[in-house]
């Protein structure tokens, strides 16, 4: 497993590099003079040239792309533009709100779409099985816009349980250690500002987690088929083994692994694409804090957020895969 | 009911659904298998073996199969009333079975030494220590050397001998009375065979264990079976000690069956084989069930099907109207050789 683990990490080198060549490339491939479109129409030469020298493209590419690499190691990001303070600092905040709600919901998606998967695989072709695929069908093809909105309009408006937008009470406010809400206000021994933050993340992250539940759950349920008509499970049953052990210890293991890819790269597709539900729930993401930086043209900001969300995307790969070797043994040996 | 018995299989019938109607796979069997012998179940694929066995684990895949009539008396209980829980207390603890296929009858993911202690955990209230001392135990009974290492690995890493000893080894775990092999060797080299064959015939002897053994190869039979049933769509055709009816086989099926078991020793001839398949479940034809296929069939065979006949004080019977007399007036006919 070690040797599988530092194999695995060691061929990362070259993705992480190629993902620096890309990112880097974003500024030259802006057409004209960077700091001119950057600054718009009626900026002074004066600050052209500043900005030029201050994105250092005055110099040859190659030692460009030499300092910015030297520059990531020693984990500078840049400075923005709009705000004129260090990235590494400034986005911080935000991917812990993005984390915070991919996670919450991932959390949900995988609780119940695996589940939901299974019971469909057990009871195949039954009103339970039936209404369950339906629903995930339903799910998949939902707009997540229409979807925030209606859960916003019943649950907020209606009902009145839930807050509609927002991470925090801002009457008051959490104050942040990790930026992680949940995390801060249980060490700050504060369980009111607990609930309150568990109450604003419901519904965004039942939004978010609306489509890879819907899709964990139908490849759930097609691998679990397969697998219970399997030799082993026979097998396990001939021993004495009741059901519930059958499903879900010896079928549930080998069925995962297919499923285990489909959860790695929702979570990828969420870090980085939550952009609708975080503006709909007045979520303080990474996505918006992109989308924000596209309106002001801060190239800085824009390369280092596509490249932690592509560094991140990569590593939860990596992790999927370490899955994988750890669920199944025959992986490891095989290479 | 005989006092030896300890499985009595009574007119059992066992149907499937397909499309609009049950189609029976085994239909009306009647057999028991005694105390401490090996009986052997013969038939081509699609005679209803594996169903039978199937329905004695309670295993019969439901939907679409079921069983519809008859009984399985094990030590004098019906095990058709059984209710699932009440099942999986027989199921690999005093019925328990081992499969064709080894490769892939084991789990994966699992080690060897998490699959046998499931199956003894299950059936009794042991440490975790006692359960790993009779996992090593168990591996030692089915010869496999260096037990304490194989707990540790995965059924990849071992040979397709070596996985149906571990997978005999987890039938045996909890002392079944009654272990049903349903063709144990057919995927295993012959030397391999050989060996399984005469560990199964050692288990026999030394645990006492009734064995029901389901193959297609009369070699194998003739090697440890104490009796045998031929089995041909979904009936028994012919039952009796293994002897007599290796020797004298009545039934026209079991001797088109002897007839193209190749001899080594014999003139090199081509070898025979039944001509025809064995009719699909639902395509039975009336009359008796071989007849279209069997040389020594008259007109009466194709309208009546035949009861079984004895032919023999020891228990010897036979399903065809050649027989019908008995032994010392119906003088066999069979085949032309």
């Amino acid at each position: 497993m070690l040797t599988y683990t530092a194999r695995r990490l060691l061929s990362l080198i070259p993705v992480l590099f190629g993902m620096t060549l890309v990112v880097f490339a974003i500024i030259h491939a802006i057409p004209g003079d960077p700091a001119q479109v950057i600054l718009g129409q009626r900026a002074t030469k004066e600050a052209i040239e500043t900005l030029t020298r201050e994105l250092g493209l005055d110099r040859p590419w190659y030692i460009q792309y030499f300092d910015y690499i030297k520059s990531l190691f020693t984990g500078d990001l840049g400075t923005s533009l709009r705000t004129r303070g260090p990235i590494n600092q400034e986005i911080w905040p935000y991917l812990a709100a993005t984390l915070e709600l991919t996670g919450a919901a991932m959390f949900i998606a995988v609780l119940i779409g695996v589940n939901a998967g299974i019971i469909s695989a057990w009871y195949s072709n039954s009103w339970f099985d039936y209404t369950a695929m339906i629903l995930a069908l339903i799910g998949v093809s939902m707009p997540i816009f229409w979807l925030g909105l209606m859960e916003q309009w019943a649950f907020s408006i209606q009902l009145g349980w839930l807050p509609t937008t927002g991470r925090e009470d801002v009457r008051d406010p959490i104050t942040a250690i990790t930026n992680l809400y949940l995390v801060d206000t249980l060490i700050q021994g504060r369980p009111d500002q607990f609930i309150t933050a568990l109450k604003h993340l419901i519904l965004p992250s039942v939004a978010l987690a609306t489509i890879p539940m819907a899709i964990i759950a139908r490849m759930t349920r097609s691998t679990m088929l397969e697998v219970m008509k399997a030799d082993y499970i026979r097998t396990a049953r001939a021993k004495g083994l009741g059901m519930f052990w059958v499903v879900y210890k010896h079928s549930l293991k080998n069925a995962i692994i297919p499923v285990l890819t489909v959860i790695g790269l929702q979570t990828g597709l969420l870090l980085g694409g939550a952009i609708l539900t975080e503006t709909i729930f007045g979520w303080p993401g990474i996505g918006r804090y992109l989308y924000d930086a596209i309106g002001y043209r801060d190239y800085p900001v824009i390369q280092s957020g596509i490249l932690i969300i592509a560094a991140i995307f990569v590593f939860i790969n990596l992790i999927v895969d370490l899955l994988y070797a750890l669920v199944d043994p025959r992986i490891k040996y095989n290479q | 009911m005989d006092s030896q018995s300890i499985l009595q299989i009574n007119d059992l019938k066992v149907s499937f659904y397909s499309g609009e109607r049950y189609i029976p796979a085994v239909d009306g069997i009647t057999f028991e298998l005694k105390d401490g012998e090996i009986l052997g179940i013969v038939g081509e694929s699609g005679s209803g073996k594996s169903v039978t066995s199937l329905a004695a684990m309670g295993l019969i895949p439901s939907p679409p199969g079921k069983v519809e009539e008859g009984c399985i008396l094990f030590e004098g209980k019906d095990l058709t009333t059984l209710r699932e829980k009440e099942w999986r207390k027989v199921r690999g603890n005093q019925i328990s079975m081992i499969f064709q296929e080894p490769m892939t009858s084991l789990n994966p993911l699992f080690t060897i030494g998490n699959q046998l202690a499931e199956a003894i955990a299950l059936h009794t209230k042991q440490s975790k220590a006692e359960g790993v001392k009779r996992c090593t135990e168990l591996l030692r009974l089915v010869g496999i050397p260096r037990a304490e290492g194989i707990l540790q690995e995965y059924p990849h890493q071992l040979s397709g001998g070596m996985r149906q000893r571990v997978m005999i080894a987890m039938a045996m775990a909890c002392n079944p009375r009654v272990l049903i092999a349903d063709e144990p060797t057919t995927a295993l080299d012959v030397t391999i065979q050989a060996q399984i064959l005469s560990l199964m015939k050692d288990l026999n002897r030394k645990t006492h264990t009734s064995i029901i053994l389901i193959t297609h190869d009369l070699g194998i039979v003739a090697e440890i079976c104490d009796r045998v049933i031929v089995m041909y769509a979904g009936q028994i055709v012919e039952q009796g000690d293994v002897r007599t009816i290796l020797k004298t086989p009545k039934h026209p099926y079991t001797e088109g069956l002897l007839r193209s078991v190749p001899d080594l020793r014999g003139k090199r001839e081509r070898l025979y084989s039944i001509p025809g398949n064995v009719p699909a479940p639902g395509s039975i034809p009336k009359g008796c069930r071989f007849a279209p296929r069997c040389d020594s069939a008259f007109g009466k065979c194709h309208e009546a099907a035949p009861p079984i006949y004895k032919t023999g004080s020891d228990g010897h019977g036979v399903r065809c109207f050649l027989h019908k007399v008995g032994e010392e007036s119906g003088e066999h006919v069979g085949l032309p050789s």
